[in-house]
């Protein structure tokens, strides 16, 4: 088998010697650029990136040993073997040669034998090497590649959103970190927090269904609960067992004023009270998404009250493990403190990482993790009017003409939230789908107040006082629960009308109802103001409750946008 | 890193002993010490007494070697975890899964 043609450097400060050296090499088949000193070599090697070196030890400008260190500056990722030339026999000179950076030394005087295996041996290696560069080149492109689509699937959302500030740094990304940000039609915004296990492709493979599933449903007004079932179960289904998903998953929920979080297997995260610098801690109560089957999973999330001025962070676990030039890791309470030793007035955000940027002192290379602040929007205390026109729809002229009825009794109490699935009927109506955000609002103040008030009943009163939250929580989910003979029954209907079109609403629970004519003070009828009469009156043409009170009657009307 | 693994004299019980850093390194070992074993098993234990640290593929692991165990019919105790061992175990919730001791 004949060998490739090489290009082969030779620096070698006495004529003879070189003069010998290139006649073999030429007698080989090989080309030859032949230097006196090792400055030359460094020259020439710059400009003729030979496939090998063949270099004295002692020459003068520069020796052999300071050339080679050059050259390998020169030559960067690129393998170019380096053949001392030396008349020296001493095993421990022979040594130093190679510990000097050289790959191999020939002694003089040469063997051409053992001179042309050498060349043979190290242009193999050479091949070698440049073979698994080029297949690590074309594994990091495809690996490009993937991450665009990835980078695409996962903005569809909310990333941008004026309440959410976050930081995640490429590598976080590279292994498996991922935030899904999305607002509902009727407002509530929901964020995930993510990191998968393993690194590169394998973790990203994930985040495809993953987020698929989160702007698909989120669109649809589904909440944060049948959200993450969803997610759980594909993820159980399609990934293999030792890969899942660390979670913390957040409902903005204007509507109610809270904020409701569902922590699994990231570290614990927090809410930030402003105003008393106090913080309230996120714990990590459930199992990380994908490892449950659907039958098991569990949902049990935290709720909080919402205040204008407290944000929610959430971060991976990269940020405690984010190490100084010591070696030292940034850990959990040095973020804690700062938490807890900042006047109330500092942009916590920034803080962070500002603290995070100081400690490491490296730059954003090394940086692996992900931050995120979740604030209320600042509009939250007015009433919640969020319309989200449809781009690039044309209305068709023809409004429709139908009604449904859809009733749930105990079971479905328990465990369905219709309002999403009565949504996606009531905006098969073109006309309607242009002020969803207003028949979101409709829908679920009407079925909160059938479900909670009317059946459960509750009173939104006990909802003034931080216990009194928790507490109505609490006796929420026990009332669900404990459900034996209850039902809400629900009709809708869609007519056209002079104006445009009209929808009609008509609720009906089982509980006993309250008393819808007595107006008074909110502390003499607390019933009548715990049901947001006042918001859906602005909303609606008409409202109308029938003896004894569990029952109520609303009609909205739009008027058809011609185009 | 290094795996060791002994079956109990009734042959119905295995420890897996995990010495250094439980990370993806291990996933070949520890697959092998758990597959290469017999039918007959009905419970595992995971001594992590050497383990000086775990990530979330050594997480993954212990959940395939449940599965392999049987899934949720199965016994698999994990044994002499040190506080940060515990703690990472905690925040992902496994005692849901796993009996920690």
């Amino acid at each position: 088998m004949s060998q490739p043609r090489l290009r082969i450097l030779v620096a070698d400060d006495s004529a003879s010697d070189r003069l010998i050296m290139e006649t073999l090499l030429k007698r080989l088949g090989h080309d030859v650029i032949a230097v006196k000193d090792g400055l030359e070599a460094v020259q020439r090697f710059e400009d003729s990136r030979p496939d090998l070196v063949l270099m004295d030890v002692m020459m003068p400008e520069l020796d052999g040993i300071a050339a080679a260190r050059q050259m390998r500056e020169l030559a960067d990722k690129e393998l170019v073997p380096i053949i001392f030339l030396t008349s020296l026999h001493d095993a421990r000179d022979l040594a130093a040669c190679l510990d000097a950076g050289g790959d191999d030394f020939l002694s003089k005087p040469y063997n051409p034998v053992i001179l042309q295996a050498k060349i043979k041996a190290f242009s193999r290696l050479r091949r070698l090497h440049t073979e698994v560069r080029r297949q690590r080149e074309y594994l990091i492109a495809e690996q490009h590649a993937a991450k665009g689509i990835f980078d695409r699937i996962a903005n569809q959302g909310e990333l941008s959103a004026a309440n959410i500030r976050y930081l995640l740094s490429p590598m976080a990304i590279f292994n498996g970190d991922v935030l899904l940000a999305a607002q509902q039609p009727g407002g509530d915004m929901l964020v995930i927090l993510g990191d998968f296990t393993g690194h590169g492709l394998p973790a990203a493979i994930g985040i495809m269904p993953m987020a698929e599933i989160f702007y698909g449903m989120v669109a649809k007004s589904f909440g944060l609960e049948a959200v993450l079932r969803e997610i759980n179960t594909r993820l159980k289904t399609v990934l293999p067992a030792s890969v899942f998903c660390c979670a913390t998953a957040v409902q903005m929920n204007y509507r109610n004023r809270h904020i409701e979080i569902w922590a699994g297997g990231l570290p614990d995260g927090l809410v930030y009270h402003t105003s008393s610098a106090a913080i309230t801690p996120i714990p990590s109560t459930h199992l990380p998404l994908g490892v449950l089957h659907p039958d098991q999973f569990r949902y049990a999330p935290m709720i909080v009250e919402m205040h204008a001025h407290d944000a929610v962070y959430l971060w991976s676990d990269g940020i405690s493990e984010t190490s100084n030039p010591e070696g030292e890791m940034f850990g959990e309470q040095r973020l804690l403190d700062l938490f807890s030793a900042s006047e109330n007035r500092v942009d916590m955000f920034v803080h962070i990482t500002q603290s995070l940027r100081d400690f490491s002192q490296q730059g954003i290379q090394t940086d692996d993790y992900s931050l995120v602040e979740i604030r209320p929007r600042k509009d939250f205390n007015l009433p919640e009017i969020a319309s989200r026109l449809h781009q690039s729809e044309r209305q068709p002229r023809s409004i429709g003409n139908w009604s449904l009825e859809y009733e749930l009794r105990a079971e479905s109490l328990k465990v369905s939230d219709p309002v999403p699935l009565l949504m996606h009927m009531l905006l098969q109506a073109p006309g309607l789908r242009a002020h969803g955000g207003v028949i979101h609002t409709i829908l679920s103040e009407l079925y909160s107040n059938a479900l909670e008030h009317g059946v459960l009943g509750l009173s939104s009163r006990m909802k003034d006082d931080a216990d009194g939250f928790r507490h109505y929580y609490q006796l929420r989910a026990e009332g669900l629960q404990a459900l034996q003979d209850a039902s809400v029954r629900i009709r809708a209907e869609v007519v056209p009308v002079q104006e445009g079109g009209l929808l009609r609403l008509r609720m009906k629970d089982s509980g006993p109802g309250f008393d819808f004519n007595h107006h008074g003070a909110p502390d003499q009828n607390p019933a009548y103001y715990g049901r947001g009469l006042t918001l859906l009156k602005s909303l609606c043409r008409r409202v109308e409750y029938f003896v004894p009170g569990n029952e109520v009657l609303v009609e909205f009307i739009w008027r058809e946008q011609s185009n | 890193m290094s795996i060791l693994s002994s079956g109990s004299a009734d042959g119905k019980e295995l420890t897996i002993r995990i010495k250094g850093r439980f990370d993806f390194s291990t996933h070949q070992d520890f697959r092998s010490a758990y597959e290469s074993a017999p039918e007959a098993l009905s419970s595992f234990v995971v001594d992590l007494r050497e383990a000086t640290y775990l990530d979330s593929s050594a997480l993954g692991m212990l959940l395939l070697l449940r599965d392999h165990a049987g899934g949720d019919g199965s016994r698999v105790r994990i044994v002499n975890c040190n506080s940060d061992v515990k703690k990472i175990l905690a925040i992902s919730n496994f005692e849901q899964l796993f009996t920690i001791q």
